[in-house]
């Protein structure tokens, strides 16, 4: 696994945009409100470069990739435009989207053995690609398959393309899906957390991988991830969301080593550091995301924020993104400036024993938290929280990117690091 | 795969045996001996004489234990003994009866199989729609039909009213019997056949297609969550694609199984259905050998029922293994 | 941090050492929220009221029929009027008043039937799921060889030997009745079994019998409930069934089934004998599987 160390190569200022986001909103309808899952994000993606898209579950940054690609059926994307290649994929037909899908714009799903249809073989779901997109036969796209599984180091890649996906490992179910997303050697890929769902000891490994294949067929990724450390290695560019907007934007260097947000500190100071042998604590950041229904009045974070000031600006006013240093470093804080003179290593030594103590004095909520549930709803799972609470005492939300498949998995997943999820 | 055969057909085995010799122990064992039984059942005053001379003609005075054995005996050489009525033996009834009702079973699962399975599909991609609440409503009301019930209405609306109101003779159907027994391909009506074989095969059908079509839905609906169908989308494939391709196969699984294990429920639905329309098959003559206490027949057909039950069940595992690589491979347990 | 008592989560409300359906449907808490929802239902509501017309009809069957069951008119098989709602059939007996009497005999062998097989049902699933092993081992090939004689002709057979009566039918259905529900039991077990409260009030030295009653059963109950309605339906099908080919209550008890049998070769001249009491069974057996689905979507909402 990558660790927070060195800053990464110098960020390949391409001018060449591919894709480029303008002021998305999207929500998805309920019988409660609509939740508001992007809320305002802007970004671009040069040709070559890796992007990544960092936040707790919750944040939007699934979501924000999900409707690049349109494949959110129930998505409502209410504002905004996305440009691929300088066409508005949202005003697109649906013929043009279905081209740009697989071809053009590749993804790269979190869980593997889900991902993967469980009836055909991971050959033939690969070929499937070219066939579509380039209208290949049947013996020459198995052929194509065969190329790509042996391109994402798969041994034995001819027996390997007959056979199906539960007889992959989870290491190698990943590599399957990269060798398929850039059959068709894609402009852009998108990787929603793809090393989540694997074994620790194969997450560096598929990590490699990608690394390879990107200097290989030369596209541009967007990486989505709430693992800091995954994004240390590969990324040229961060963006940092929370409850649906971006809150900081820069080159990884600024966002980790000039930070200037505190939610980013936040998920800075709650990340082990391996290289370190010191005991430092490490320091959660407390509460669960907000409701994307009803949103916190002034700053969404300020209600788990430590520098809040409440009552005050925090409170009442929404900070925009705006400079904050460099000619590219976003953040929107009030106090972003202020922030300069905060490091992670400050924010450790200065809780260190304290920690314990806050922690206990936070009033945690005995039910389990459900964005968009009413409050009468919470009575319902009221009992199930309470066993919960039972089994896993100190677990405040616990939530499942990729529920348990239907088949038995047969490799120990390990403990999916449940998105965002803030353990003491 | 071989072995997986191998195996389940070792499983039905024991199961076949104890569910034949339980029959067995209802029909000679409990109180109420058979005997009287066939002098005039269980309800009746019966003639001791005639008591004596059937038990003494059908080896009735036996042990228990020594009857069994010949049961069992007899059984394994296929010898279903002989109608207590007019000694005929069971197995040229179950010759002569059975090709009917595997007739008739046959057109019922064909019905269930393409409409039970199309309405499925076409309801869950429909969802919420006018259609789909419609077929939601009709599906849970078939289920409630018994097959007399359908049976009479749709001769009262298809045959009764329409020689009353004196329709062309194409459009009347036939209410009863088995008709020219005219077929093709074994299976296939020729002629008027089809004016018999239409209200009777949709009868059998309705319960088994509501519960496909519901099953269907159901699991067509967990499909279309399912994670390789958003990795389908992202490929570039349309929607309709992606369903058919990624969509279809994948849940037909739990369908496949629920066929097998309904075909339990089309058997009993057959001795209904056929006694409706006295159709001339093993179904009416369970019912008759239940009306006239004819232990043998009944038992004899039974056992070639429960047979028959088993080894469908078995075909159905072994085509889920088909469908059901996971399963084809040996790893695990049908989800 | 004080370890909670699992129980007092788990069991809301004690449950009885041999439960009954009834007695179980009360242990569920929130019982508001679940008519909240149950009561948005259309369809559920519709059965649900369909079925207090129909209780109160056979509770007050004296009082809202205008003859007996067996007493006879001058006019045979006659059509529908103002004297006979339903006609007359061959016996010139009145088809409306035996309609109404026979959802006594219905809804008497559906439920005691029901009752029946849910305990057989019940108990056979908890032993196979929580003892496991070789317990499990046989009872599921008990119910393999059940399963293994088609349902209706273990039911005929049955009755045949057993003669034709009211208590025959209900026997016949609550022993042939019970394999789903035991199915149904036995998977709720398995998959609680393990649960971590589970496991605690195991580590807390609770004895077996205390952990199965207090802790896995309350939890089995949502299930048993919802299959139990729809298995009342079932059961009334199945009676009907039996009637009809001549296995159930004999003449004059007016079971629903039988007065189609009687009627069965005069649907062109009588087809009122036919479809009133069909017309009762079919309603009859929609209300309980439209009440089964509505407290299904009620009770689990996320199935939805």
């Amino acid at each position: 696994m990558a660790h927070v160390t060195a800053p990464p190569p110098a960020r390949r200022t391409g001018t060449d945009v591919l894709l480029s986001v303008r002021g998305l909103r999207a929500g998805f309808p309920t019988d409660d409100g609509v939740v508001q899952a992007v809320d305002g994000v802007s970004f671009d993606v040069a040709r070559g470069e890796v992007l990544a898209i960092v936040g707790e579950s919750g944040s939007g940054k699934s979501v924000t990739a999900m409707s690049v690609l349109g494949l959110q059926p129930t998505l409502e994307v209410t504002e905004g435009e996305i440009v691929w290649k300088g066409e508005d994929l949202l005003t697109a037909g649906e013929e043009r989207r279905r081209a740009v899908r697989g071809k053009e714009i590749a993804m790269i799903f979190q869980d593997p053995l889900t991902a993967l249809n469980p009836v055909h073989t991971v050959g033939r779901q690969i070929a499937e690609m070219a066939h579509i997109h380039e209208g290949l036969g049947r013996r020459p796209a198995l052929e194509r398959a065969v190329e790509m599984l042996d391109l994402v180091g798969i041994p034995e890649p001819r027996k390997r393309a007959a056979m199906y996906p539960h007889e992959f490992s989870g290491g190698m179910r990943q590599r399957a899906m990269i060798a398929m997303a850039i059959t068709c050697r894609p402009d852009l890929l998108i990787a929603d957390e793809p090393t989540t769902a694997l074994d620790v000891t194969v997450q560096a490994q598929v990590l490699e991988v990608l690394v390879g294949i990107k200097d290989e067929i030369d596209s541009a990724i967007i990486l989505i991830t709430h693992d800091l450390g995954v994004v240390a290695g590969l990324a040229d560019r961060v963006m940092v969301m929370y409850a649906g907007r971006p809150v900081e934007k820069g080159t990884t260097a600024e966002i980790f080593y000039e930070t200037r947000h505190p939610y980013t500190l936040g998920l800075l100071a709650s990340l082990p550091r391996l290289d370190d042998v010191g005991d430092e604590a490490l320091v959660p950041i407390v509460g669960s995301p907000p409701s994307l229904i009803r949103k916190p009045s002034g700053c969404a974070f300020h209600p788990r924020c430590r520098f809040a000031r409440v009552p005050g600006s925090c409170e009442s006013d929404d900070p925009t993104l705006r400079l904050v240093a460099g000619d590219a470093h976003l953040a929107a804080c009030h106090y972003a400036e202020e922030l300069a003179t905060v490091t992670v290593e400050s924010l450790r030594s200065g809780v260190d024993v304290a920690g314990e103590g806050e922690l206990a004095d936070l009033q945690v909520p005995a039910t389990v938290y459900r964005p968009g549930a009413e409050p009468e709803a919470d009575a319902v799972v009221a009992d199930v929280a309470v066993t919960e609470a039972v089994a896993h005492p100190g677990v405040v939300e616990r939530a499942e990117p990729g529920a348990p498949g239907r088949w038995p998995v047969d490799e120990p997943a390990g403990e999916p690091a449940a998105d965002g999820e803030v353990t003491p | 795969m071989t072995s997986y055969i191998i195996r389940r057909l070792l499983l039905i085995i024991p199961t076949v045996f104890f569910a034949l010799s339980f029959l067995f122990f209802i029909f000679f064992a409990l109180p109420g001996d058979p005997a009287s039984l066939i002098a005039g059942g269980a309800d009746r005053v019966v003639d001791q004489g005639v008591v004596e001379r059937i038990n003494e003609r059908y080896g009735l005075d036996d042990p228990l234990l020594v009857q069994f054995k010949d049961y069992w005996a007899r059984t394994l050489q296929w010898d279903l003994g002989e109608s207590y009525l007019d000694r005929r033996s069971v197995n040229d009834i179950l010759g002569e009866k059975a090709v009917n009702s595997v007739r008739l079973g046959l057109w019922a699962i064909i019905i269930e199989v393409v409409v039970g399975i199309s309405v499925g599909v076409l309801s869950a991609l429909r969802r919420y729609s006018l259609g789909d609440r419609f077929t939601t409503i009709v599906t849970a009301a078939a289920s409630a039909v018994p097959p007399f019930v359908l049976g009479f209405l749709l001769q009262y609306l298809f045959a009764v009213q329409p020689h009353k109101q004196g329709w062309p003779e194409w459009a009347q159907l036939h209410t009863s019997g088995l008709g020219p027994d005219t077929w093709t391909f074994f299976f296939v009506p020729t002629g008027d056949q089809w004016r018999y074989l239409v209200l009777p095969a949709v009868t059998l059908a309705c319960v088994s297609t509501a519960l496909a079509a519901r099953m269907t839905r159901g699991s067509m609906l967990e499909v279309l969550r399912a994670d390789y169908m958003r990795t389908a989308l992202a490929k570039g494939l349309s929607e309709r694609q992606v369903v058919v391709r990624h969509g279809l196969r994948n849940a037909m699984l739990p369908v496949v199984t629920l066929i097998g294990i309904d075909f339990g429920t089309v058997i009993g639905a057959a001795v209904l259905t056929e006694t409706t329309f006295s159709w001339p098959g093993l179904g009416s003559e369970i019912a008759d050998s239940v009306g006239s206490r004819d232990l043998p027949v009944l038992l004899g057909l039974t056992l070639a029922v429960v047979l028959a039950f088993a080894l469908i069940n078995l075909v159905v595992d072994v085509s889920y293994a088909f469908f059901d690589p996971r399963i084809r491979l040996g790893k695990g347990e049908p989800a | 941090m004080t370890i909670v008592d699992p129980g007092a989560a788990a069991a809301a409300v004690s449950v009885g050492d041999a439960p009954s359906s009834e007695e179980l449907g009360e242990a569920r808490p929130l019982r508001a929220d679940v008519w909240r929802r149950f009561r948005r239902n259309r369809l559920a509501m519709l059965g649900l009221g369909f079925l207090v017309l129909l209780v109160l009809a056979a509770v007050f069957a004296p009082l809202v029929t205008p003859y007996g069951i067996k007493e006879r008119s001058a006019e045979f098989r006659a059509g529908p009027s103002a004297d006979h709602w339903f006609g007359t059939d061959a016996v010139g007996r009145d088809v409306y008043s035996r309609v109404v009497f026979g959802a006594r005999v219905s809804l008497r062998i559906g439920i005691v039937a029901t009752a029946l097989s849910v305990v057989i049902g019940v108990v056979v699933g908890a032993a196979a799921g929580f003892f496991g092993g070789w317990a499990d081992t046989l009872i599921s090939r008990l119910v393999d060889v059940f399963l293994a004689i088609p349902y209706v002709v273990l039911a005929v057979a049955i009755a045949t030997v057993l003669g034709r009566s009211e208590n025959t039918v209900i026997l016949v259905l609550g022993f042939t009745g019970w394999m789903a529900m035991s199915r149904i039991v036995r998977a709720s077990f398995l998959s609680l079994r393990n649960l971590e409260y589970v496991e605690a009030a195991r580590a807390l030295g609770f004895s077996r019998r205390r952990i199965m009653f207090r802790h896995i059963l309350p939890n089995a109950v949502q299930p048993v409930i919802v299959y139990a309605t729809i298995a009342v339906g079932t059961a009334i099908l199945t009676e009907a069934a039996l009637s009809y080919l001549n296995v159930g209550p004999q003449d004059p008890t007016p079971a629903w089934g039988l007065m189609v049998s009687q009627g069965k070769g005069l649907l062109s001249n009588a087809p009122h004998m036919l479809f009133f009491p069909g017309g009762a069974i079919v309603l009859t057996v929609l209300a309980f599987v439209f009440v089964g689905d509505g407290l299904r979507d009620a009770l689990d909402p996320k199935l939805k």
